[in-house]
């Protein structure tokens, strides 16, 4: 059954497209109230589970790219990635059927229910990251063989490029050099596909998980339950089935820098309650690793949330501060994305770390 | 001699200050004409210390009045508000999630414009000085006296905003005018919103400025004076009447130097205890650490530089559970008078476990006899950990540091903290707001983003350090005097060249006469 979303839907969404992030993908205020502005004119969002599209159905998602930073300063037209989808039907020649998310984590979760809203298009239930990621090639539609490219990327004029590559990487580099010229953030369409292939290469239900993740934080939060223990509780009814509190304590070291465009840190939690000794976590825009005293205890791409103790709320990583008291949940991701073929393109090693993948189920068996 | 006054929604508070030392302080109730308080309060304080008039060299007053006003809805203009950023920014128009009564009072005259630039300087596009010409003739025509106006990247470039200005200011003469880079920073929706708040006040400011410079003549004071704002320094009378939003939050910022003051450190933690939270405040070179963190003001969504607070569920009327082990976050609150166990309630509170511990003597102690000691002793360990813990959390290091108790809950705090360097509890804690307005110094601030690329990190630095020893000059500190209090950097992700965005706040005494 399609399912159309509500203001609390919203709501929800931004909360668990936050904790998705895993401390990275932007602070989703903007793209929620761009949803809501649609809702309040009248419009509506629905959304289309992955299995009742035709296999025949044409799917282009669209997104935004480029530093949150400049997005809450120059709020966006509304119109440049409708703008991008159009041009990438006309380039085409076929209209899309849908729209989709390619990164669930943070403010990219909101920005296709924008475009889904003004076109009347459904929104497919899914997305290519499945969490957030710092580049475009590292989504599961790459990983199974859907090219990125055509890529479309348009600024607030209805200006855009079109971008041609083989190598989805060269796409990334090509469209971020283009979206520095737009003014360090614009809007793009791409990895267009079919109904068949967003069946077989994307993560399926990640924006109604994003809803179910912020509503059971929310309602325990409410009802004085424990939202951490809630939030572990819903996982297993989910493809994130595996959860744990892998580290409590207090930050007592923060260190960033920015080295080609990448915010990278590291930040030290000294443990407690029954947490001994310390946690590192390495930071390049998501957190990335977790060690303790040098042992892994979760690694990319399964997500590592840091939130705040008391209040639940997951943190991003320009927020993290000395002194907060914070939780670590670790969360296993669906299978599809810790395959040999995916860890290749979103692997610890696609980000220079040396040790490999191991899930969280080896690292902290239950 | 200074003179500090405080005026509060229920209390005016003043002091005289001679240099750094309290010569008195008297408390009246705040009238609805604003005067009458201060000419009463500071009669007070004058017979009392028997000061005279012409050893007044300023006088600085803090006040809630503005936000009061916002936040009651009473008291505001329709305003006509002006962005600049199209064909950008058309996603969200302003005054988007505002509270619907409050955007109904201030009418809805929003226009948006072809203008802006992007975060590297570049224009989003020229300004469309014809549609402004068009807008001046709506503005006339509905008879709007007010108006925000509000650029993307105005932080980085305000020309369009003064050159916008410029041309509504030729076309309907006596338009009040409030630009949104003289009051917020990067973040294009919380500084709108500040600009559109700012813009409704310009009436109530004009008033209350005239009610102060009343009230003192009235007296035959014929100092100088000026009103702190949000960030613990001065503005002119003539910088309050047009951007009166600057004053929001001065209370605590005001409250926690005061208290800092009192103590005689520049470094510490501030801890208020009222009878339902503890708030919990950091002090750097004597100023509030700021909060990085949007802050709601009336319902609307803002990025004022706000001090960072942290409240935790401990006062004197906090209810005390679990033998002790679980406290708050509820508190009886202003009924602790009749609902505490000494008092004659039968609600168990963080004041009965002082007081059954033996460490102060009010209300029955007769009706505490019965409390456990062990009772006593777990709920005593509880509240200075909630303290400890809170206090810890603040810190940006690991060092200990002074820890400064005000507050009338300040009496559930008898032991020292593993935190603290030590724990001061302060005379005169009482009239603190008042005594932080008096010492406040004079400050300017930049904020902006900075490409490093082709030159280096130390140059711009320097450069922006002038800037803001320049601001704070020119806004009336001693040249001599001027220090820079406070250097941010946040590396931008994503943007070429290491764009960073940089602030700077220097400050300085106020140069008299």
């Amino acid at each position: 059954m399609p399912r159309t979303l509500d203001r609390t839907d919203l709501i929800d969404l931004a909360l668990g497209a936050a904790f998705l992030g895993t401390g990275g993908g932007g602070d989703p205020y903007v793209g929620r109230l761009m949803v809501q502005q649609c809702l309040d004119e009248g419009l509506s969002v629905t959304l289309v589970d992955p299995d009742e599209l035709d296999d025949d159905a044409f799917v282009i998602p669209t997104a935004m790219m480029g530093a949150p930073t400049v997005l809450v300063e120059k709020i966006p037209s509304g119109e440049e990635a409708i703008h991008s989808l159009h041009t990438l039907e006309r380039h085409l020649g076929r209209k899309a059927t849908a729209t989709m998310p390619i990164e669930i984590g943070g403010i990219n979760s909101t920005i296709p229910l924008v475009v889904g809203a003004r076109l009347g298009l459904p929104v497919v239930d899914a997305d290519g990251m499945g969490r957030a990621f710092p580049q475009l090639e590292m989504e599961t539609f790459g990983v199974y063989g859907i090219p990125a490219a055509p890529l479309v990327v348009s600024n607030e004029y209805g200006e855009s490029a079109i971008i041609r590559s083989d190598d989805n990487r060269t796409v990334e580099w090509l469209a971020r050099g283009v979206t520095i010229r737009m003014g360090g953030c614009a809007y793009i369409a791409e990895y267009a596909m079919s109904g068949a292939d967003v069946k077989r290469t994307a993560i399926p239900r990640t924006l109604s998980l994003a809803i179910r993740i912020g509503r059971c934080l929310r309602e325990a939060k409410a009802e004085h339950r424990n939202p951490i223990a809630a939030l572990l509780a819903l996982l297993p009814e989910t493809l994130y089935s595996y959860g744990r509190v892998i580290f409590t304590g207090k930050i007592v070291d923060l260190v960033r820098e920015t080295r080609n465009g990448f915010s990278l840190g590291r930040m030290r939690i000294a443990g407690n309650d029954g947490h001994d000794g310390a946690m590192d976590i390495e930071i390049q825009n998501e957190n990335l690793i977790a060690r303790v005293d040098g042992r892994v205890r979760a690694i990319v791409p399964d997500l590592i949330c840091v939130m705040d103790t008391e209040t639940a709320e997951p943190i991003p990583t320009e927020q993290l501060r000395y002194g907060q008291r914070v939780t670590v949940v670790a969360v296993s991701v669906p299978a599809m994305m810790r395959t040999p073929e995916a860890l290749a393109v979103f692997g610890p090693k696609a980000f220079g770390l040396d040790e490999p993948f191991t899930p969280i189920e080896t690292l902290e068996p239950a | 001699m200074r003179i500090g006054i405080d005026v509060g929604g229920t209390n005016t508070d003043a002091v005289l200050m001679d240099g750094m030392a309290v010569r008195g302080g008297c408390k009246s109730p705040t009238t609805a004409d604003v005067s009458g308080g201060i000419t009463a309060v500071l009669s007070d304080v004058l017979s009392r210390t028997k000061a005279s008039m012409t050893d007044i060299e300023a006088v600085m007053i803090g006040t809630t009045h503005f936000t009061n006003a916002v936040v009651e809805r009473k008291r505001l203009l329709e305003v006509a508000a002006v962005r600049l950023g199209l064909p950008a920014t058309k996603g969200l128009p302003p005054m988007v999630d505002w509270p619907e009564d409050l955007a109904t009072t201030l009418g809805r005259h929003t226009f948006m414009v072809r203008g802006g630039h992007e975060f590297d300087g570049r224009e989003i596009a020229p300004l469309d000085e014809t549609e402004l010409l068009r807008i001046a003739g709506e503005i006339r025509a509905r008879g709007l006296r007010t108006v925000a106006i509000t650029s993307v990247f105005s932080p980085v470039t305000n020309v369009m905003e003064e050159r916008a200005a410029e041309i509504l200011r030729n076309e309907v003469p006596g338009l009040l005018v409030s630009l949104s880079n003289e009051i917020g920073r990067v973040g294009f929706l919380e500084r709108e919103n500040a600009t559109i708040m700012n813009a409704c006040l310009a009436d109530l400011s004009a008033k209350v400025v005239t009610s102060f410079r009343q009230a003192l003549r009235d007296l035959g004071i014929t100092a100088p004076f000026f009103v702190s704002q949000n960030d613990g320094t001065l503005m002119t009378p003539e910088h309050v009447e047009r951007y009166p939003v600057l004053t929001f939050a001065s209370g605590p910022t005001n409250s926690m130097r005061g208290a800092a003051m009192l103590a005689g450190t520049k470094e510490a933690m501030v801890v208020d205890i009222g009878g339902t939270t503890s708030d919990v405040g950091m002090l750097m070179h004597g100023f509030p650490r700021e909060s990085a963190i949007s802050v709601d003001i009336g319902g609307v969504r803002t990025n004022f530089r706000m001090p960072d607070v942290l409240a935790v569920g401990l006062g004197g009327g906090s209810l005390v559970r679990d033998d002790g082990r679980r406290i708050g976050p509820d508190s009886v609150g202003y009924e602790i008078t009749n609902k505490a166990l000494v008092f004659g309630g039968d609600v168990l509170t963080t004041t009965d476990i002082v007081v059954a511990a033996g460490l102060e003597d009010i209300g029955d102690r007769s009706r505490v006899r019965h409390v456990p000691a062990a009772t006593i002793s777990a709920a005593l360990d509880t509240m200075h950990r909630m303290v400890d813990e809170t206090v810890d959390r603040m810190k940006t290091s690991a060092d200990p540091l002074p820890v400064i108790l005000v507050g009338g809950g300040s009496i559930l705090v008898s032991r020292d903290l593993p935190c603290a360097s030590k724990v001061i509890r302060p005379e005169n804690a009482s009239v603190a707001n008042a005594i932080g307005a008096a010492i406040a110094q004079v400050g300017g601030e930049i904020d902006r983003v900075f490409s490093l690329e082709g030159t280096s990190r130390d140059a711009v630095l320097d450069g922006a350090k002038r800037e803001a020893s320049e601001r704070a000059r020119a806004a009336g500190a001693d040249p001599a005097t001027i220090g820079i209090v406070d250097i941010e950097e946040v590396p931008l992700s994503y943007l070429p060249g290491n764009a960073t965005r940089i602030r700077v706040k220097a400050v300085g005494d106020l140069a008299v006469r």
